[in-house]
């Protein structure tokens, strides 16, 4: 028996430069680690700060209330109606179009150079720094087509700015139905779009929808492109139409953390906290229900 | 059998078609939309009177000096620049060694788990990060450098990387999947750790999309807006170290915009840096997806 391990032990006895490999391996696996650790670290010090900090000044009643005495007081009511209509108006133009474009891009587009282009424009809208967006609204919806700075003009921007992500993920809820599903289809003689109306889409409808939740956060969390197009400082009054200014919980954590002075601490980081749990909420929400879906898909 | 369709569905299904088709190059018309009206909005001062040598070799930056209005972006750059290196110097590492982990050492529900992370890094919205640059950084950098302000590069860019770090590992994480197992299987079969793997083979074999995950992150960087405004200070000037304060070029049009007179030649500059900033992202996003691509082929 000790013979035999004796043997074994001399076979598989590692020289130096297996046990030099082996030990590099296991100090880049720890620095690896070590990195990944760092980037979650910050995620969780941020959350916790702003609710330790956040938490005393957060009530129903900052939640329901109209800020007051220059904003060094009161609540952020306006803030969270604005962004609902922001969220809203930009998603209600924004998924039609990027629901469709997805469809032309997996269903019609052939592998040709028109394709190419059109990825590579959505690459490239998706890559504009918010600001040149914001230069755009102005210059298109608020003076060109004159709208005003209104909540209008500033969901046109925020719609045309978060059209990427709808467009890549409901792509890819397209792309994971499976190609004999239109087969079938096709040969019992229904048409293209009798297709895509009929198997396609209900089959790939909550895909869409996570793309859709996504864009909703991306949305809720932009400032840039608001600031000149439709997001107003302060405003007295909650918006009666889109053509009405809005406040925003973005664009009021941005005033009160800059702008105002002698805001009491507490009150930009229960903003920032009401903010980053909406975005997070949203964002987890995506996530959860998408890893339900592959889990549940039986193709 | 065609004809037991109506032909008014036969219509609406042409109508439906056309609407599909439009959408799809919705994106082309949008981006030249962009380009048009930022253009168009500036084209009077960007045609007319802008000296292109002063707008991109000047540091002097004077849009509301009474007697001599100078319109120099280059501290403007030199302080996009500052930024992004530091973010990059920050993002990179971590991202790409991110990226490596998640891809090559984790699996199952540590894998899912470390992904959400990253996303919802990614979805914290940017005037939060700028709030966490003033209220939290700020102070710990004027403690720990003694330092007379903590807006500076060194705040904009801890948050810049931290905020590019998501997308690096994304977009790296993808290019490192695309290299076929059977590179690994053979590798390992040949004796190597999978460190080395790592670094002998999957580097090299993933490369282009590795810089590309790089490169959109700079783009990433040199495009945030508000965060930057928050954290980096005010101050236009080319920064000697990492404690000085500077104004980027997103951020000088945030903070100005709404101060000056519509039309004006100081109004029509900022939509020239817009212009600016726009070639700036598309070169970058560009050669990026070129190198996407490339490494798609292979």
């Amino acid at each position: 028996m000790s013979a035999v391990r004796e043997q074994s032990h001399a076979v598989f006895q590692a020289t130096a430069v297996t046990l030099a490999n082996r030990s590099r391996e296991r100090f880049a696996v720890r620095v690896l680690t070590l990195i990944t650790t760092l980037l979650i670290l910050p995620l969780i010090a941020i959350i916790s700060l702003l609710v330790a900090k956040g938490a005393p000044a957060m009530s129903l009643e900052f939640l329901l209330a109209a800020p007051v005495a220059g904003m060094t007081a009161g609540g952020i009511f306006p803030a969270i109606v604005g962004t609902l209509w922001l969220v809203g108006v930009s998603l209600a133009v924004a998924a039609p179009i990027g629901i469709l474009a997805a469809v032309y891009l997996n269903e019609y587009a052939g592998d040709n150079w028109v394709t190419r282009i059109i990825n590579l424009a959505i690459v490239n809208l998706a890559g504009v720094p918010s600001i040149v967006h914001a230069l755009f609204g102005v210059g298109a919806f608020v003076l060109f087509l004159g709208m005003g700075t209104s909540i209008l003009s500033a969901s046109l921007t925020l719609a045309i700015m978060t059209l990427p992500v709808i467009i890549a993920s409901t792509k890819e809820a397209l792309a994971s139905v499976p190609l004999a599903f239109r087969e079938a289809c096709w040969v019992l003689g229904a048409s293209r779009w009798q297709t895509i109306r009929h198997v396609v889409l209900p089959n790939s409808i909550s895909g869409i929808l996570t793309g859709v939740i996504l864009q909703v956060s991306r949305a809720a969390g932009e400032t840039a492109p608001i600031m000149f197009t439709g997001a107003a400082f302060y405003l007295p009054f909650l918006p009666q139409s889109v053509y009405d200014q809005c406040m925003a919980l973005s664009m009021h954590l941005f005033t009160v953390s800059t702008q105002v002075p002698n805001v009491p601490e507490a009150i930009p980081y229960a903003t920032a906290l009401v903010l980053l749990g909406l975005v997070m909420s949203v964002n987890l929400t995506s996530i959860l229900f998408r890893s339900y879906l592959r889990s549940r898909r039986k193709w | 059998m065609q004809a037991q369709r109506s032909s008014s569905a036969a219509y609406a299904e042409i109508a439906i078609e056309a609407l599909i088709r439009l959408c799809g190059f919705s994106a082309i018309l949008f981006v030249f939309a962009i380009f048009f009206f930022v253009f168009w909005s500036g084209a009077d001062f960007i045609i007319h009177r802008l000296d292109l040598v002063q707008f991109l070799g000047s540091e002097q930056w004077y849009p509301t000096s009474i007697s001599n209005k100078r319109y120099g972006t280059l501290a403007l750059l030199a302080g996009t620049a500052s930024v992004t290196t530091l973010a990059m110097l920050i993002a990179v590492p971590l991202g790409l060694g991110a990226a490596v982990f998640i891809s090559e050492f984790t699996s199952g529900w540590v894998k899912e788990s470390l992904k959400v992370v990253i996303e919802l890094l990614a979805a914290i919205p940017s005037v939060v990060w700028g709030f966490i640059g003033i209220a939290i950084m700020n102070p710990v950098i004027i403690k720990l450098f003694d330092a007379p302000i903590g807006l500076n590069v060194l705040n904009g860019g801890i948050i810049l990387g931290l905020m590019s770090v998501p997308i690096i590992v994304s977009i790296g994480e993808d290019a490192l999947k695309a290299v076929p197992d059977s590179y690994r299987e053979a590798s390992i079969a040949m004796g190597a750790t999978r460190w080395q793997t790592v670094y002998k083979v999957l580097f090299p074999a993933a490369r282009s999309g590795l810089l590309a995950a790089v490169l959109l992150g700079v783009a990433r960087a040199i495009g945030e807006t508000i965060a930057v405004l928050m954290a980096t200070g005010h101050a236009v000037q080319i920064p000697h170290s990492p404690l000085d304060s500077v104004r980027t070029l997103t951020a000088t049009i945030a903070a100005e915009l709404g101060e000056t007179a519509r039309g004006s030649d100081h109004y029509q500059a900022l939509f020239a840096i817009g212009v600016l900033l726009f070639f700036l992202t598309f070169c970058v996003n560009l050669i990026a997806d070129l190198l996407v691509r490339e490494s798609k082929r292979k």
